[in-house]
């Protein structure tokens, strides 16, 4: 039932029929500059002023979403932490709506009302952003439990970090998850640090993934820093998903170049720990080196994809400063439906 | 000597049950561990064990008799030597406790919903009537709603295959298949989560709680996931989900399963939270509660699920969240109660007329949103408020009802608003203490003289 598999090939696995094409390749590099690009903006409307509470950024961790919803179907459905803009830009919702929610305008995802940690698109199956760590995971699971009443051929996708790992009901959901066989793959998005606690202070044991073998659960270990890796071992678990054969507990080792939230400088790892990510292991650049490797993409192709990302961008910034907000009626809108 | 067998109690609730069946018979040589008979609880069948070794004198209950009480004499047991005539048994087999066995629903419910005449609020358009327990009118609602929506399913602890641990949902399971009633690990946190998850993904969650001192371990789920999704979406994420189980005091289950919630769910915007008393209550809000598009608490009472009450005999009956219902008319106060307080309000109220003070009872039915037009229009006509619930008063609905009565009818009123709540203790085992902990009659009947200055 367990079969652990760390899965980090070099590149596109050579003549294998899951391999990814030109095309989709060049869309990882874009999906994961977007979000990269995202973020560094929202960090600088937040040091502006413009971005209020609590802001904690997916720098760093890109390769881990981009791959995983590379292997999603329509219809599939998505949760995940506080850390949520990566996911809901890689779920395709769009920046100026994620951006004007972060500014609390009106035009925002939630109207304003609900910020950072609390978004929510039904269109395109993104079901927040929950603020509690681990809630999630259950919701997620109950998701699951949707897409097999309704048989509607659905996956859920419940992320959550490592710091949500040692939460109970993360154990409670895999349980019921592998006794009912659920449709949903959880992946833990191990950055190493649940807030300024590393992993190795925090978790009994260190190997994850093997959490799940208590629980009869499908366990994967994955490279998160390679968007490859990670979109081949999605493939891999999605099928088993599909294939009704119950849930997958996948680990992905990833790491946050950003502190926890805005307000953190970080001071529990050294600047060489992050210089060595940053420089060895950056998805994106591993990406693009990859892609140059292969004469995908030219200097100019790079500069013109560059380019298109820092404007939709900046057309999300500045979008996000200039909507309205909320009309003050709002205040007492959507806390209960008209029955 | 000869000993009784007596009939035990086999539930903290339990007063009377049914012997199905005797598995012995008189002149049977018994000892410690033969089972004697099987009776039906409210709950379930049990097996009714032997503790003492000797032959079976007589049987003094036939099998297949109702309403046994607990601690009535069903056999006796003879000692070495001993013979059966000597026994004081009565000679005639059917023991006279058993006769009124058949009588006793209806007699309850005589007591307890005296003023079914008094066109209640929303039922008076109905002509066909059936006295059902609460326990039925629960599971009738549930089924009727399952039949009627397919995305309506429910689950819990022992729900299914157990038929439900107060077998309120008796008879699902083989209706609806095991896709629709689902039986949950041990895991209310997760399975709370789990059913916010479902209900954002289409479906229409009932989730039983096995008593709501268990939701505690979940309440995370209920207040910051289905409570206030909804607001934090911009309203894109409604979340139909029904959260059911029995709340407040059971009987001699001590502090930890023995507490009242409603005004800790009351106080979440987001959330509707009913209390129902009598099974026409149970019946129409739970089905309101069903269809309801928000998240709905549910508070039932587990001594309420054995009570017989009238109920309108068809599957249109529905009645609105959020209206309360004057129980009984009257003009010198008004006694506001919700779930089991409201049968003692009505009680203290039969007392109080003997002493000439007409009291008005309200049953809330709804604590949120609650029914302050209802409220204020009898504090407009009596002048004078006496708040019941099994809670702590600190904080409690009474605290609440007194704060609006003040906002909103204060020129009206003749006394300060009165409180009969819980005492401000954890509920403690003790018979006598636990008596003293709970909100009695005679404390309604003392507060209703207070604010009568009487």
């Amino acid at each position: 039932m367990t079969t652990k598999k760390a899965v980090s090939p070099k590149g596109p696995a050579q003549g294998s029929n899951t391999a990814p094409t030109v095309d989709e390749l060049i869309k990882f590099y874009k999906d994961m500059l977007l979000i990269r690009r995202f973020e560094e903006r929202a960090g600088q409307l937040y040091g502006m002023g413009l971005i209020g509470g609590f802001c904690h950024l997916y720098i760093g961790q890109e390769a881990v979403v981009v791959g995983l919803q590379a292997c999603a179907n329509p219809g599939d459905t998505v949760v995940t932490s506080y850390r949520d803009h990566g996911h809901m830009l890689a779920c395709g919702m769009d920046p100026k709506g994620v951006m004007a929610e972060l500014t609390g305008r009106a035009a925002g995802y939630s109207k304003g009302k609900g910020g950072s940690m609390h978004m929510f698109s039904r269109e395109k199956g993104f079901f927040g952003g929950h603020g509690i760590v681990a809630a999630q995971v259950p919701i997620g699971t109950g998701l699951a439990f949707a897409h097999k009443y309704k048989n509607d051929g659905g996956l859920s996708m419940a992320y959550m970090g490592d710091g949500a790992f040692n939460q109970g009901q993360v154990y409670e959901s895999l349980n019921m998850a592998s006794l009912w066989q659920l449709p949903v793959l959880y992946v833990v998005e191990n950055n190493k640090y649940g807030m300024g606690t590393s992993v190795e202070r925090s978790s009994a044991s260190t190997d994850l993934a093997s959490r799940g073998d208590a629980y009869n659960v499908k366990t994967m270990a994955v490279d998160g820093m390679d968007v490859m890796a990670v979109r081949e071992a999605g493939i891999e678990a999605v099928e088993h998903i599909r294939a009704g054969k119950g849930p997958v507990l996948m680990e992905a080792k990833t790491y946050r170049y950003r502190g926890h939230s805005m307000s953190d400088p970080a001071k529990y790892r050294t600047k060489e720990e992050l210089q060595k990510m940053r420089t060895e292991h950056d998805p994106i650049d591993h990406l693009r080196q990859t892609l140059i490797a292969m004469k995908a993409l030219d200097d100019e192709g790079f500069k013109a994809l560059d380019r298109d990302i820092k404007d939709l961008v900046m057309a999300a910034a500045e979008f996000a400063q200039a909507a309205p907000e909320p009309d003050p009626s709002e205040l007492w809108t959507d806390i209960v439906v008209a029955a | 000597m000869a000993l009784d067998i007596l009939m035990p109690a086999l539930s903290p609730t339990m007063t009377e049950g049914k012997l199905s069946k005797w598995l012995v018979k008189e002149g049977d040589q018994v000892s410690s561990g033969t089972i004697l008979a099987e009776i039906e609880t409210d709950k379930a069948t049990m097996e009714l064990e032997c503790v003492d070794e000797g032959r079976i004198g007589r049987l003094l209950i036939e099998e297949g008799t109702e309403g046994v009480p607990v601690k009535q004499a069903i056999a006796t047991l003879l000692g070495e030597g001993e013979s059966a005539p000597s026994t004081k048994a009565p000679a005639s087999k059917p023991a006279s406790p058993a006769k009124p066995a058949k009588a006793a629903a209806p007699a309850k419910a005589a007591l307890q919903a005296p003023t079914v005449a008094t066109s209640p609020t929303g039922e008076t358009q109905y002509s066909t009537w059936k006295t059902q327990t609460v326990r039925q009118a629960l599971r009738d609602a549930m089924a009727e709603e399952m039949r009627r929506d397919p995305n309506v399913f429910l689950m819990g602890e022992e729900v299914a295959t157990y038929q439900g641990a107060y077998k309120i949902s008796q008879g699902l399971l083989e209706e609806f298949g095991e896709n629709r009633v689902v039986d949950t690990p041990i895991t209310e946190h997760g399975f709370a989560g789990l059913g916010v998850g479902a209900a954002f993904g289409g479906l229409v969650p009932i989730v039983e709680f096995m008593t709501f001192n268990f939701a505690m371990q979940a309440i995370d789920h209920i207040i910051n996931s289905a409570a206030k999704t909804l607001y934090m979406s911009g309203g894109q994420m409604g979340c139909p989900i029904v959260f059911r189980g029995p709340n407040g005091a059971a009987a001699r289950v001590a502090a930890q399963h023995s507490q009242c919630y409603a005004s800790w769910y009351a106080h979440v915007p987001g959330l509707k939270v009913v209390a129902p008393w009598s099974a026409a209550d149970a019946k129409g809000l739970l089905k309101s509660a069903i269809r309801d598009p928000n998240p709905v608490i549910f508070l039932e009472h587990e001594i309420l699920y054995g009570q017989s009450f009238p109920v309108p005999d068809t599957t249109d009956f529905l009645l609105p969240i959020g209206q309360a219902k004057v129980e009984r008319p009257g003009k010198d106060v008004t006694i506001v109660a919700f779930s089991i307080m409201v049968g003692k309000a009505l009680e203290a109220a039969e007392k109080l007329a003997e002493e000439g003070i007409d009291a008005e009872v309200i049953n809330l039915r709804s604590i949120r949103p609650l029914d302050t037009a209802t409220i204020i229009t009898s504090i407009e006509k009596t002048n004078r408020c006496v708040t019941c619930e099994e809670g702590w008063a600190f904080s409690g609905i009474g605290s609440e009802i007194a704060a609006i009565i003040m906002e909103q009818a204060f020129d009206h009123l003749d006394a300060p608003v009165t409180r009969v709540a819980g005492k401000d203790v954890p509920m403690p085992y003790a018979a006598n203490l636990e008596a003293l902990a709970m909100p009695q009659v005679a404390d309604i009947i003392e507060a209703a003289k207070t604010v009568c200055y009487r």
